[in-house]
């Protein structure tokens, strides 16, 4: 059975982003290598058996794994990848945030401190200077 | 107390990265995880080089090997006389599958490198049992148990190193009655 247009643009749209295992840098869809050719074959037949893109991406991750997808899909075992950096950035935002607000509160009474602290030394060097002469 | 922890933590963490990525650099991106181990090894109906018809049923309750060639890989090469080797001390049934191969090309291919290891060798000539296992490259090698699942899944040709991880320790637990 000839593929029509549609089939063979359904067939480009799904092998292209399945990666090829020979040549891993190239989808399914550009590679020529011959795994990559008998994998097209495959997805081919069961477009055309009426499967759906679903169907075929379980097909090729259940016989190659996750690798297969240049879209790993989100599961349990790559929660930490996906969420993580996520976590990490509202963990960032939450400490800075926490921080500014500390410095804020200490920053004032500590500059309070220190200018009682000059102006009493200044008073005292006035002082000292105006008996000196 | 709390300002030490925040002096020691970009530290830890970063030491933790460097570990982690240092590992990420020593893992090969093309050894690829077999899905199929632990699960039954995707059924075999071919027929063989010798024109009778072989089904892997016929191994239940075996450890055997299976052992994906070809004429055209170079790397076969390598491998054939460790194969070779196992052949002869009839520790396992052996059986080849010959992918994508033209049968006449298997059989000079054979005589070219010192003989047939194999017991039984299946030709599958459009790679649709490769594609069942999950094959990218040949050769491989799995090992299969008496129960039929997938114990073990080798790419690259085997060495002695695979024969004695792999292979020995299942032919020493389960291999009563393994007879050929």
């Amino acid at each position: 059975m000839n593929p029509t247009p549609e089939e063979i643009e359904r067939l480009q749209r799904v092998s292209s982003e399945l990666r090829c295992l020979v040549c891993q840098n190239q989808s399914i869809a550009e590679s020529t290598a011959g795994l990559a050719v008998d994998l097209k074959q495959q997805a081919l037949e069961q477009i055309q058996a009426g499967k759906s893109d679903e169907d075929i991406r379980s097909y090729m991750v259940e016989r190659y794994g996750e690798f297969i997808l240049y879209k790993p899909a989100f599961s349990a075992s790559n929660a930490v990848l996906w969420g993580g950096p996520f976590v990490l950035l509202a963990l960032v935002f939450v400490m800075v945030i926490k921080s500014l607000r500390r410095r804020q509160q200490a920053a004032e009474p500590i500059t309070q401190a220190t200018d009682v602290l000059r102006a009493a030394k200044l008073e005292e060097r006035y002082k000292r200077d105006a008996s000196n002469q | 107390m709390n300002r030490k922890l925040f002096l020691i933590l970009p530290i830890v963490s970063l030491l933790f990265l460097a570990v982690l990525l240092a590992k990420g650099l020593q893992s090969d991106p093309r050894k690829l995880e077999s899905k199929r181990v632990g699960k039954p090894a995707p059924e075999i109906v071919l027929t063989t080089l010798d024109g009778k018809q072989f089904n892997s049923q016929s191994m239940q309750g075996k450890v055997w090997l299976l052992n994906v060639f070809a004429s055209w890989c170079s790397a076969c090469v390598t491998e054939h006389p460790k194969l070779m080797q196992l052949a002869e001390q009839h520790r396992l049934p052996m059986v080849g599958l010959a992918y994508k191969d033209k049968t006449s090309d298997t059989v000079s291919w054979l005589k070219q490198h010192g003989g047939n290891p194999y017991d039984i060798i299946a030709v599958d000539l459009d790679g649709r049992v490769g594609i069942e296992y999950g094959v990218y490259g040949v050769p491989e090698t799995f090992v299969i148990d008496s129960e039929g699942k997938v114990r073990m899944r080798h790419a690259g040709p085997v060495d002695d190193e695979f024969i004695a991880q792999h292979v020995e320790p299942l032919l020493a637990v389960s291999n009563v009655g393994n007879t050929k």
